[in-house]
């Protein structure tokens, strides 16, 4: 695979190969639920992994019907989550409350287990501004909708927690197409820079939209992109919810120590379409891949495992399932109950002091709103 | 001729220069093997490889970038940017770059890129993703921006537009892609750039516009007529730069204007055709030129969309306080 020149000093692909080489896959539970990796199992009680099962059942569930609600016209923009629990949630798990998510446009499951109440989230989808109004005390920005845009502002929190002496990391979320967009390499140099205390994550879905990875990047991986930023990076199963948590939890310690930022790339899969919006996943991805990630299923081998250590059962699995629903239904319910969105609310939102150019068009859309 | 939705026409277009000149490139996010998330490019990569039509990685100040360097290689490039909210990642390829390549170089090389984008309101898109930002581009010399308004004008525009040797911004409005279906000819055309069309014909008001706005105008004059009021609609179809005469000519038939857009009232496209009404037609007019345009915040959240976008109804209104004045 190297050419091979007659100079071995101008072998110029010798460290990229050197440096591919060093990038493996963690891995702790496979597909069947069986610890392959006992040396790198993080340090969990049975409670925390029973509750880390039950957040990501839930989300599930919640992912079914977001699905089913979009549809019905009673939310709005929807990206599905199916897939991916391990990914998004094993590393939300890894976090303390202090710590501060910047999540993109799906990663709406991580912010609602960090403290935004699910109407919100329903109002966020639904396009409503109180959706964005993020109660005291819960630590996370609202879903970016430009790719890549949340890696900068992540290096700004870190540095921003450094300068106060603060205990607590940034984290940051996009896809693997994510990773092509200027603002991806600025965030991961700027927080390398700063030795501040950042944690990049990548899940690699495989597609962006419709783009296979591997038309991305040179790279065979997008975690060595990290090594350009000076900062250490790492591939993980992002089906394997221990693997998605260890990789977190070690790279949040150095971070908090004052060792600087990590980029995490798990491996990942998005089951569902892009968006609610008309993305048709079979123009672009066959059934085969579909199934062969399917096995790879988070769900399936967490609940294995669990149930191995006699710590999950139907009985448990059904209680979560009811639990969900109710909560959905009350949330949608309690989203129903706000406000009807008007015109003048969001001139008031615009400037901490409404402008003279505001102040006029207030009155016009006020008397149009009275109609 | 066939019956084309306004989408069709602009596959249509692309796919004639496709095959007319070798050197029109065709890429951008998802436009390959998915043929772009609005369908645009629907099966242009299959007819014509993906040597010319391709996916790009996902950076719009990638894309931005790659077309100005194509232009040096001599190629034709047709980036799409996905949704023009994104544009602001690649305005340094547009305005800092593209728009300024004739220049500094004393006008040796040339960038002969379109760069097509949908965007505007009323399908309840996420933020950033339905912004009218054409006054933004207009605001940059160099760059020519178009925007049709019906499937015929689409094909028409974007085939001169990807024939023009400089920079175009080629802005499609994502409600008029699907809404209705016109007689479209197979066999190319071209509309040329920087001419509006009056779309219908009236002695009492002229009401400038383009866009989603011209439907909207046009409805207001049906309505206006039944009141005993003829409005004549013009379609600016390029906002940049802008059919002055054709505009100059009309007030001065009518002595009486407005203008509609669907972008917020502050700077844009409607304030720069009221200057220059002042400017060249003043002493035709018989009441001030005013504007309909949506009010000054960020794009509306989809719950208040309806109510934010200018529809029939406030041109109806301005148009009778200019009538009455």
């Amino acid at each position: 695979m190297t050419s091979k020149t007659k100079n071995a000093k101008l072998d110029v692909n010798k460290a990229l190969d050197v440096v591919e080489d060093q990038f493996q896959t963690l891995q702790i539970l496979n597909e069947d639920g069986e610890v392959v990796n006992e040396a790198a199992m993080p340090d969990l009680t049975d409670e925390q992994l029973q509750e880390l099962m039950r957040r990501m059942v839930y989300t599930r569930i919640l992912d079914q019907r977001s699905i089913s609600l979009n549809r019905q016209g009673r939310l709005g923009f929807y990206a599905p989550t199916a897939g991916q629990e391990a990914s998004q949630l094993a590393s939300q798990f890894a976090l303390e409350k202090e710590d501060f998510i910047l999540p993109g446009y799906r990663d709406v499951p991580q912010i609602v287990w960090h403290g935004l109440p699910l109407y919100q989230a329903f109002l966020w989808s639904r396009g409503h501004l109180e959706g964005g109004q993020i109660p005291e005390g819960v630590n996370v920005a609202i879903p970016q909708i430009i790719i890549g845009a949340q890696y900068v502002q992540t290096a700004g929190v870190a540095l921003g927690m450094k300068k106060r002496g603060a205990k607590s990391v940034a984290i940051t979320y996009t896809g693997d197409g994510g990773t092509s967009q200027g603002d991806f390499y600025e965030g991961m140099n700027f927080a390398g820079a700063f030795k501040a205390p950042a944690i990049f994550i990548i899940q690699n879905n495989r597609f962006a939209i419709s783009t296979p990875v591997d038309k991305q990047s040179a790279a065979k991986t997008l975690a060595q992109k990290a090594v350009a930023a000076g900062i250490p990076g790492i591939v993980v199963d992002g089906m394997d919810p221990l693997a998605v948590y260890a990789a977190t939890r070690d790279a949040r310690e150095r971070a908090i120590n004052g060792e600087g930022p990590t980029l995490i790339e798990t491996l990942t899969y998005r089951y569902g379409p892009h968006t609610m919006a008309g993305d048709d996943p079979t123009r672009y991805r066959t059934a085969d891949l579909d199934n062969e990630w399917e096995k790879k299923d988070p769900l399936v081998r967490f609940r294995k495992f669990l149930e191995t250590k006699g710590l999950w059962s139907e009985d448990k699995e059904n209680e979560v399932i009811e639990k969900a629903k109710e909560d959905i239904k009350e949330a949608i319910k309690k989203a129903d109950g706000a406000p009807k969105q008007k015109v003048t609310d969001l001139m008031s939102i615009m400037f901490e002091e409404m402008p003279h150019n505001l102040k006029e068009q207030y009155e016009i859309y006020k008397e149009k709103e009275s109609k | 001729m066939a019956q084309m939705t306004m989408i069709q026409a602009i596959t249509d277009a692309l796919r004639t220069e496709l095959r007319n000149d070798p050197n029109v490139l065709v890429f951008g996010e998802d436009v390959g093997v998915n043929g772009g998330v609005f369908r645009a490019t629907e099966g242009l990569q299959n007819e014509f490889g993906e040597d010319r039509v391709f996916d790009t990685p996902l950076a719009e100040s990638g894309i931005g970038g790659l077309a100005v360097g194509l232009s040096l290689q001599g190629f034709r490039p047709v980036p799409e940017i996905q949704f023009f909210g994104f544009v602001y990642e690649v305005m340094d390829s547009i305005s800092g770059q593209a728009a300024r390549l004739r220049y500094r170089t004393g006008g040796k090389f040339n960038a002969p890129v379109t760069f097509r984008s949908p965007f505007g309101g009323g399908v309840h898109t996420p933020d950033m993703h339905a912004d009218s930002l054409e006054g933004l581009m207009a605001q940059q010399p160099g760059v020519k921006v178009v925007i049709p308004s019906t499937p015929y004008d689409a094909k028409g525009l974007l085939i001169s537009s990807i024939r023009d040797n400089d920079p175009v911004i080629f802005l499609e409005h994502m409600k008029l892609y699907r809404s209705f279906r016109q007689e479209v000819p197979e066999e190319e055309y071209t509309i040329p750039l920087g001419k509006a069309e009056v779309k219908r014909e009236g002695t009492d008001i002229s009401i400038v516009t383009y866009g989603a706005m011209v439907h909207e105008s046009l409805k207001a004059a049906e309505e206006l007529e039944k009141e005993g009021y003829s409005a004549e609609v013009i379609d600016l179809r390029t906002v940049s730069p802008i059919d002055i005469e054709t505009i100059i000519a009309s007030v001065e038939k009518t002595g009486r204007a407005i203008v509609v857009q669907e972008a917020q009232k502050q700077a844009g496209i409607a304030a720069n055709v009221v200057a220059e009404i002042n400017d060249r037609a003043i002493l035709n007019l018989e009441a001030p030129v005013l504007r309909v345009a949506a009010p000054d915040t960020i794009f509306a959240f989809p719950q208040a969309e309806s109510v934010w976008l200018p529809n029939y109804k406030d041109v109806i209104e301005t148009a009778k306080k200019v009538l009455t004045f």
